[in-house]
């Protein structure tokens, strides 16, 4: 199992499809509520998927059309882009973006943005890594990232608090929190190294984001990953016809499972030619479950896309919208200390220009561009996942192709432009079909 | 005649020098649909407020079923078995009707959401109010006409085991045919013995749907009228020009009878 890009993409083709979301996914309009099991078909659930595709209810629709654009571009320009190097490197090279991505998900699903994520990263890896140094703390590994994650997570709680309990506007409290976290960063690695730049020793640590499955392994996660995909649908298509609820038919499923399965394949196959799955993306798959798990399937993240939707209602329904936002910030705290130390270990150091150029703009392009609307309440975890695959292909074709950093930047502005058109088209789309 | 489901006895409310309820007296039946009408800053919203706890009455008795309560915020009154569903319907647009219906209650098996068992209750719910222009249960709210999401709104309340519902402004946004659905709806609360208060500025509706109608004016009942045996200038005289007795701070001369 991997993050391959065309196992999203698959998958994703289709509304609903992702393993852990069933919340948003368009169900057959009974106009009598039927009370027997009804005869749903393959081809009934294509029309419906299409119909709603044409009134601005895209899904994953965009993305995997601009993974196809990628993918042809870079292809063509350059024969490496698709070797099974670079398709390690790309699985590698996305994993702290995606984590920190996923954090940043959640801030915009309550419709808050979260400026500092980047800087609050670095503090994480910088925390853990000072923690770690042989020649004074010392601290074992798991200590040392547990301080770092509390850290973190408290700066998210700090600036929540400063939002909810003050009223000013995120913006302000995050951008607030973009330079003073920055700072912090600058004191602390020219504080503890002269040339500003802290190796990290540890193994384990470095292990994190430089080691891989072996090939077995690689099958094995591959394996469980179909094969719990496959479970939680059957599961939730039961349920529902034993409760006499229109189910998404057994066509369907089969139809989703065998393409994850193929794509899972090809993937793991492909890794394994190099050196294998990347440890990393296994943490990043877990992270993708939990998160998707809490965002869809709890009562909290049913209240996240309640505030993002309507603060006012979610408040009269008895919600401590306060306390909703206020985790919100802790978890993007926590998983920017987690893209940190992920970052940390992949480049074996931190210095002073850690979390600083384009991470800010490349997690929150990446919520974005995987189809977190901007505007609050719309918006799935694996949109985290695909954003960073995409942000991270643009990018790593970019360097193979050596362009200037300058051109660099000007495309990187363009794909995160069309993504939030694309955003907007689609929301006055939806508009225009709702009759409010 | 049936002992009142709610009975308020002579309930004021005062912010700061204005008196914006003076002594009213007001009750609503179970099985019935009592207007509240008035002029803008009658008093109507304090009422209701005063009633589900937001602004507490000053003075006065509120019993409910006969019993004597005090009622201290929206959750004292939804365990009772009272809802207010607001004019703008406080309703999340990006959540499904089923999610919105249960917003802030949803069931759970262990810490996962039960939607199949939700979604389940919330077409029952639906088809028990006979609302069945809805089509599916998992549709965003953003998507429904005003129609259905008042609906949507009331069968929320109604759902919740409510014995009381207060709607406000029911029909103020909607068009001819969605209006003829919602004051449908109405009806069909009261024909489960649900008492039910209607706010409203329209007494064309209020003609259509109340059993009786209570006539708020400067903070003080005017009138409680059987809608049967009233006509609509009747009702409009009492709003604009009914008698209201002493106002404190108020000069009396002048508010009674011009």
């Amino acid at each position: 199992m991997t993050l391959d890009p065309r196992t999203e993409s698959k998958v994703g083709s289709e509304p609903g499809a992702e393993p852990v979301v069933t919340a948003e996914e368009p169900l057959p309009a009974a106009t009598q509520p039927a009370l027997e099991a009804p005869a749903e078909t393959l081809g009934g659930y294509v029309r419906r998927w299409w119909l709603g595709v044409r009134a601005g209810e895209l899904g994953s629709l965009p993305i995997i059309v601009g993974l196809v654009v990628i993918g042809i571009v870079f292809g063509t320009l350059d024969d490496t882009f698709f070797t099974e190097r670079n398709f390690t490197n790309l699985l590698l090279q996305m994993a702290a973006i995606a984590t920190i991505a996923i954090g940043v998900v959640f801030v915009l699903l309550i419709g808050e943005i979260d400026l500092s994520v980047a800087f609050v990263s670095a503090v994480g890896g910088v925390s853990m890594t000072l923690l770690l140094r042989p020649d004074a703390s010392d601290w074992p590994w798991w200590l040392a990232i547990a301080v770092a994650l509390a850290v973190t997570t408290a700066i998210g709680l700090l600036q929540a608090l400063v939002i909810t309990k003050a009223g000013v506007p995120s913006f302000v409290v995050t951008l607030a929190g973009l330079l003073i976290w920055s700072g912090v960063v600058l004191v602390l690695t020219t504080e503890y190294s002269t040339a500003g730049t802290v190796r990290i020793q540890d193994d384990t640590v470095i292990g994190i984001a430089n080691n891989f499955l072996s090939d077995a392994a690689g099958w094995i996660v591959g394996a469980v990953v179909v094969a719990g995909y496959g479970l939680s649908q059957l599961q939730t298509a039961r349920s529902r016809r034993a409760r006499g609820l229109d189910a998404k038919p057994a066509a369907v499923i089969a139809l989703q499972v065998a393409g994850l399965a193929v794509v899972t394949v090809v993937a793991v196959w492909y890794a394994n030619r190099d050196r294998g799955v990347p440890q990393v993306t296994l943490l990043v798959l877990a992270l993708f479950v939990f998160w998707s798990f809490v965002a869809s399937r709890t009562r909290f993240g049913r209240h996240v896309y309640a505030v993002g939707g309507s603060a006012e209602a979610a408040r009269r329904a008895g919600i401590n919208v306060d306390r909703v936002r206020i985790m919100v910030f802790m978890i993007a705290g926590l998983m920017a200390g987690l893209g940190g130390i992920i970052l940390a270990s992949r480049l074996r150091s931190v210095a002073t220009n850690t979390g600083g150029g384009n991470l800010l703009l490349n997690v929150i392009a990446a919520a974005v561009i995987g189809g977190t609307s901007l505007f609050g309440g719309r918006g799935r975890v694996v949109s985290a996942l695909l954003g960073a695959l995409v942000i991270t292909a643009v990018d790593n074709g970019m360097g193979l192709l050596n362009l200037a950093t300058g051109t660099k930047f000007v495309i990187t502005g363009l794909v995160l432009l069309a993504a939030v058109l694309v955003d907007a088209l689609s929301k006055r789309r939806r508009a225009a079909r709702g009759v409010v | 005649m049936t002992a009142p489901l709610l009975e308020c006895e002579g309930v004021s409310k005062a912010f700061g020098a204005v008196q914006a309820l003076y002594r009213v007296d007001f009750e609503v039946r179970a099985g019935e649909v009592m207007a509240l009408v008035g002029d803008n800053g009658a008093g109507k919203s304090t009422l209701v407020k005063g009633v589900v706890g937001i602004y507490p009455f000053d003075e006065g008795r509120v019993r409910f079923e006969g019993a004597p309560v005090n009622i201290h915020g929206p959750r004292d009154a939804a365990r009772l078995g009272i809802e207010v569903v607001y004019q703008d319907l406080a309703l999340a647009d990006n959540l499904d009707v089923t999610a919105n219906m249960f917003l802030g209650r949803e069931r759970t098996r262990g810490i996962v959401l039960d939607e199949s068992s939700m979604e389940h209750t919330a077409q029952e719910t639906l088809e028990g109010l006979s609302v069945t222009t809805l089509g599916s249960v998992r549709q965003t709210v953003a998507g429904l006409s005003g129609g259905q999401r008042q609906a949507v709104a009331v069968a929320k309340s109604v759902m919740w085991n409510s014995k009381l519902l207060i709607l406000d402004e029911p029909t103020a946004a909607l068009g001819v045919a969605q209006t003829r659905q919602v004051l449908d709806l109405v009806r069909r609360l009261a024909d489960r013995n649900l008492g039910v208060v209607v706010i409203s500025h329209n007494l064309h509706d209020v003609f259509e749907v109340a059993d009786r109608i209570t006539v708020l004016r400067l903070g003080q009942r005017v009138a409680v009228l059987d809608r049967a045996e009233t006509t609509q200038q009747e009702v409009v005289h009492a709003i604009t020009a009914g008698t209201v007795g002493h106002v404190p701070g108020m000069a009396d001369a002048g508010v009674t009878e011009p």
